[in-house]
């Protein structure tokens, strides 16, 4: 059985090699959330890759659709489809889109990517599923400076005002978005103090810490009544040297020779 | 005169029987529940019942989320919310995802009124016509809203339905079937044909009627297909008259009568003139004030027709 740290380690090389091969992308917002979206599909969520569709299974949006490499990683290594095919991202004819598409890879419950959307999304799916009495729960990955999104809030305010209390949001704050640090392109805080008022369940955590996550996970289960939020403290391009805290890694690619020291780095560490 | 109806209070009573028809079906609103006449529903069925608030944005991607887990979403809103405030979230979260929403919009078009330019939609049809996957369709009165809403819950996809704020004139005999997609041809006529949609078709009747006086025979077509257009029966049009006017009530960039010149163009090339809402921002007043002044009136529908018919060869 492997570690979720040993999973992530495979994740972040495959984002690497991904983004190098695709010749575009986003790694740096990739390798952000990799602790996060590692816990969910390996720990928390209930799926099931030989039934993609299972009505019951607990979902995942991805409302920081640029960050999609670390999805398609997951996915492949929960074994939805074969690893091989990560290399065909953002490829003509590929099922890798440059941002998630529910109907062309099995496994991405909702279309997303164009930001501030997707906690909407999560929404409908929860409401839906409390109509009927599923157990799914709903997870919902936003950036920190998607939150400046007014649409985010929108949705915030619905999710009180229904008692979600089956959706989760998950923000990965790593303080830098394309423009420069969030604080300094449009400051969100306080951040917990904005969600809090929304009427949201708030819990802090650090990002890459899988003990620290799954906690938080499992206190937005027990927490009725309303929906919550974890606010995931983390880095930007988190486990490459070179790429840690660099706003110009959030869309730019990795070379030959980037990439070899990135697998370097990351396999080193193990 | 006929009974008038606004399509919007067709609209608001068949709903609760969809409820019946269709047990996924849910309805959501955006504050202006009273206005879309979505109460009817939401008494028998408070439980598939949503009220979004002002915020048209989250509606929209909130329904999206609903149908992929097997709801059939009913969004209501105005025309220019749906198609402009969400509409991002109608082409990149229900459109191309291909999702089970229905989108119902009231105040399409000039005829709005005294709401003026903010809540008149004049460029809705446009704007939706350029999104793949949505089906657009607008009746032309109370009978037609009716008897298309169950074909339209029942189509598998989005569906953009739109509807108008003000009592317009029954053209239809109750018992009247339609098929979703397919146009009407109201009256046979082999010298100009008149296609129209939503309560321009009414308008088209009365300059039907001054045509007639004048000797003029007209095939009027009741196009609520907008898209996919129904474009056998445009050319057939094109065809047994050699001249075709457009009527709608909205921008005439984009809509039913850009539909009709790109079919005449590519099939069937006949001399052709659209009636719509000219390249303007509208204003407020009433509507039939408006009509006039916009060249929009059945005169004004007649005189085109009489245009067209010059030119034919």
């Amino acid at each position: 059985m492997k570690t979720l740290e040993s999973i992530a380690r495979e994740i972040r090389c495959d984002i690497v090699k991904m983004v190098h091969e695709a010749g575009s992308g986003h790694p740096g917002a990739a390798l952000s959330c990799v602790e996060i979206v590692t816990a969910l599909y390996f720990s928390v969520m209930r799926v099931d890759p030989a039934n993609p569709r299972w009505p019951e299974r607990d979902r995942f949006i991805l409302s920081k659709g640029h960050a999609c490499p670390v999805q398609y990683a997951a996915l492949a290594r929960k074994g939805y489809f074969p690893v091989e095919e990560l290399s065909t991202l953002r490829r003509i004819n590929s099922k890798l889109q440059g941002h998630p598409d529910m109907n062309k890879t099995p496994g991405v419950d909702m279309t997303a990517g164009s930001l501030g959307n997707g906690l909407s999304c999560g929404v409908g799916m929860a409401i839906a599923a409390k109509m009927d009495g599923l157990p799914s729960r709903i997870y919902v990955l936003l950036g920190d400076g998607e939150v400046q999104e007014g649409a985010v809030w929108e949705a915030a305010m619905a999710a009180a005002h229904y008692k979600l209390d089956n959706l989760v949001a998950i923000v990965d704050c790593n303080g830098l978005q394309l423009d420069g640090f969030v604080c300094d392109v449009m400051d969100i805080e306080p951040l917990a103090d904005k969600w809090r008022s929304f009427r949201w369940n708030v819990i802090n955590c650090n990002g890459h810490d899988f003990e620290e996550l799954i906690d938080a996970f499992r206190g937005a289960e027990r927490c009725k009544g309303k929906p919550t939020v974890i606010i995931a403290d983390t880095t930007k391009g988190k486990g490459v040297s070179f790429m840690e805290n660099q706003c110009d890694w959030h869309g730019r690619w990795p070379t030959e020779e980037e990439t070899d020291k990135a697998l370097n780095e990351l396999e080193s560490a193990a | 005169m006929s009974e008038l109806v606004a399509t919007r209070v067709a609209y608001g009573e068949a709903l609760p029987e969809m409820g019946e028809l269709f047990p996924n079906l849910v309805v959501l609103d955006a504050d202006i529940s009273k206005a879309m006449q979505t109460g009817a529903f939401r008494k028998r069925f408070p439980e598939r019942s949503f009220n979004f608030g002002i915020a048209e944005q989250d509606m929209m991607a909130a329904a999206a989320g609903m149908a992929t887990m097997g709801k059939i979403p009913v969004v209501n809103t105005y025309a220019v919310f749906a198609a402009m405030r969400a509409c991002e979230q109608l082409r990149t979260f229900i459109a191309y995802p291909s999702l089970n929403v229905k989108i119902v919009v009231s105040h399409g078009g000039l005829a709005v009124g005294w709401d003026g330019v903010t809540h008149q939609g004049l460029e809705d049809m446009s704007i939706v016509r350029s999104i793949p996957n949505v089906t657009i369709v607008h009746p032309a009165d109370a009978v037609a809203t009716r008897k298309l809403l169950p074909q339209i819950i029942a189509h598998e996809g989005p569906v953009y339905f739109r509807l108008g704020r003000n009592p317009t004139p029954i053209i239809y005999p109750q018992d009247k079937e339609f098929v979703m997609g397919r146009a009407e041809v109201l009256l046979e006529g082999d010298d100009v044909a008149i296609i129209a949609c939503g309560l321009m078709v009414s308008e088209s009747l009365k300059a039907a009627e001054m045509l007639r006086a004048e000797g003029i025979s007209v095939r009027l077509v009741d196009m609520h297909a907008v898209k996919p257009l129904d474009k056998a029966e445009v050319i057939k049009s094109a065809r047994l008259c050699g001249a075709i006017v457009s009527v709608e009530d909205n921008n005439i960039f984009g809509g039913l009568g850009s539909a009709v010149a790109e079919t005449l163009c590519e099939h069937c090339p006949v001399p052709a003139t659209r009636i719509g809402v000219p390249d303007k921002f509208g204003e407020s007043g009433d509507p039939d004030a408006l009509f006039e002044k916009y060249g929009m009136s059945a005169r004004h529908v007649a005189e085109a027709a009489k245009r067209v018919l010059k030119l034919k060869k």
